[in-house]
């Protein structure tokens, strides 16, 4: 028996309570799935999980999103780990979480940098179908880009009304960051319009530009 | 599964800044080519106020402190905030002397609740025996609340953060666990007793138990806030000192640690956990009283160290106030720094 709980966009202590409150009206050895957003929340639940003496896992599924396991009882013939053996120890092992093994992945560097809502220049309606094809196209990369970034014209490309929206969606959903400029949406009037991804500022473009493995310019 | 995501677009996301962010752009500040002899407290620490010579026995204290509400109560709230606010000028040894408001508050949100926080902001400032000379306000989509604050302090006795020494008692004087309560409320499971409890300690100015110490020798003092105990203790400690707590004589709220065991735990007592790591050596300490001494608090006691005669005389005096406080460690010195805490 399994029950999941989609924590994700819940503010501690509400996993961990959540996640509680499923063990205790669940059967012994059953295992309760927890999706949360952020680290500190997974060692929550683990120091919940060691206290109560249930063996629990977790891994990062991709950013911002992570899976805890915990199953009621220690015999599961499921391989376990991290059984929150020492519930101070367990904090400081910081060791990155292994990335799940999905078909594409995200990483190695690569940021893509959208300056336009046009690809190359002359007819604007051309440029603009491009563009639109190019973001597609991003999204059949079987290496996705780790970042997006979009400012100036790019800017555009994430707000509502623009017609690379559903891809850029996708690519977020498979752990693509997507960060668009605040002072360009400010100027462009369009703040309360961003639709994907969420809002960055100079210094995180300088630091992820001058960080960056790769620099891919349509 | 974006739909679970808050999307940010305003400029509340992209204000904000992580802690390494926010200490890049501090380094990048230019430091003043004159260093003005009379700042006495302010060129060299993070901390949140300044201390300022203007005479020989005279220092000016300045401070700011505001956050958003953490009880449902706007009246209550008002008197946390500016609690909070002060005893930033009590942790230095200084007397409160003006305040200013600052407010952040919604356009379309009753104004009778700005009036409640006010006025319990303003009757604090009273008590502490200060005057509410102003304020600034402004729109926002949340509330906030808080004071910037003016005090003063002898220049000779002005309580250092980190001046320990080896063989001082530590002496705390608020109990500990309004994280845990407040967090245990915010889900609606914690107990009247338990909230009013809680409430009636962060109201309660840290004053009096500043004005009792400084009858006597203080080697060092802090307010304890959102780094929790062990948080604060480490920075009093500095680069040299140890300490050896007695997890027994810590003063605790009523269902603290009941609630601790039902995990209504933040995020930000883990932060603090994962900040101290190996600096926290725990012997035969329970789960929940771990939980306890990393645990944020809002408008915390003081935290002071000094020699154990001078503390036990300083108990005693604040007990017979009602003040609930107790001597609750050593400090030490060992080959690595490190605080250890005793059942």
């Amino acid at each position: 028996m399994i029950k999941q709980i989609d924590a994700r966009g819940k503010a501690c202590p509400l996993p961990v309570i959540e996640a509680k409150r499923a063990l205790e009206a669940s059967p012994e050895g059953a295992k309760v799935e927890v999706l949360v957003d952020n680290e500190i929340a997974v060692q929550n639940l683990c120091k919940m999980a060691a206290q109560k003496q249930y063996q629990a896992d977790s891994e990062k599924v991709q950013d911002g999103c992570y899976l805890v396991e915990i199953w009621k009882n220690g015999n599961n013939s499921e391989e376990t780990v991290e059984n929150g053996s020492g519930k101070d120890k367990e904090t400081e092992d910081q060791e990155p979480m292994p990335e799940q093994a999905a078909a594409p992945s995200t990483g190695h560097g690569l940021v893509v940098v959208l300056s336009s809502d046009e690809m190359g220049q002359k007819d604007p309606v051309l440029g603009k179908l491009l563009m639109k094809s190019f973001v597609y196209a991003l999204t059949e990369q079987r290496q996705l880009p780790e970042t997006i970034l979009l400012y100036n014209g790019g800017a555009l490309l994430s707000c509502e009304g623009s017609d690379c929206l559903e891809d850029l969606r996708r690519l977020e959903e498979q752990g693509v960051k997507i960060l668009t400029c605040g002072t360009c949406l400010n100027h462009y009037g369009k703040s309360e319009q961003l639709a994907v991804g969420s809002v960055t500022n100079m210094y995180e473009i300088v630091e992820v530009l001058t960080e960056a493995g790769r620099v891919v310019r349509p | 599964m974006a739909e679970e995501i808050v999307f940010c677009t305003g400029g509340g996301c992209t204000a904000k800044l992580g802690p390494a962010a926010l200490a890049r752009m501090l380094e990048k500040l230019e430091k003043p080519k004159v260093r003005d002899e009379n700042l006495i407290i302010g060129y060299d620490s993070s901390d949140d106020a300044a201390v300022y010579r203007i005479s020989d026995d005279t220092a000016i204290v300045q401070t700011l402190d505001f956050f958003p509400p953490m009880v449902e109560d706007p009246y209550l709230f008002g008197q946390i905030a500016a609690a909070n606010a002060l005893s930033d000028v009590y942790a230095m040894g200084g007397d409160v002397k003006t305040a200013l408001n600052i407010v952040c508050f919604p356009e379309q949100m009753d104004l009778n609740i700005l009036g409640k926080i006010l006025q319990g902001g303003n009757e604090k400032v009273q008590e502490a025996g200060g005057t509410l000379a102003g304020g600034h306000s402004i729109q926002d989509t949340g509330v906030k609340y808080g004071l910037s604050v003016m005090g003063t302090v002898h220049p000779d006795r002005i309580f250092a953060n980190n001046g320990c020494q080896e063989g001082d008692v530590l002496l705390l004087t608020k109990p500990l666990g309004v994280g845990i309560i407040c967090t245990a409320g915010r889900i609606g499971e914690a107990s009247d007793e338990a909230m009013e409890g809680a409430v009636q300690s962060m109201i309660r100015l840290n004053r009096r138990a500043s004005e009792i110490v400084r009858e006597y020798r203080v080697h060092g003092c802090t307010d304890v806030t959102g780094f929790g105990f062990l948080g604060h203790l480490k920075e009093m400690l500095g680069d040299s000192f140890s300490a050896v707590i007695d997890s027994e004589k810590i003063p605790r709220l009523p269902m603290s640690l009941e609630y601790a065991g039902e995990f209504y735990l933040t995020a930000a007592a883990q932060r603090n956990r994962n900040h101290l790591g190996d600096f926290v050596e725990f012997q035969g300490v329970s789960f929940e009283m771990e939980e306890l001494l990393f645990d944020p608090q809002t408008s915390g006691g003081l935290l002071i160290s000094l020699p154990e005669e001078d503390a036990k005389a300083a108990a005693a005096k604040m007990e017979a106030e009602g003040i609930c406080c107790g001597i609750v460690g050593r400090i030490t010195r060992e080959e690595t720094q490190k605080i250890l805490v005793k059942a």
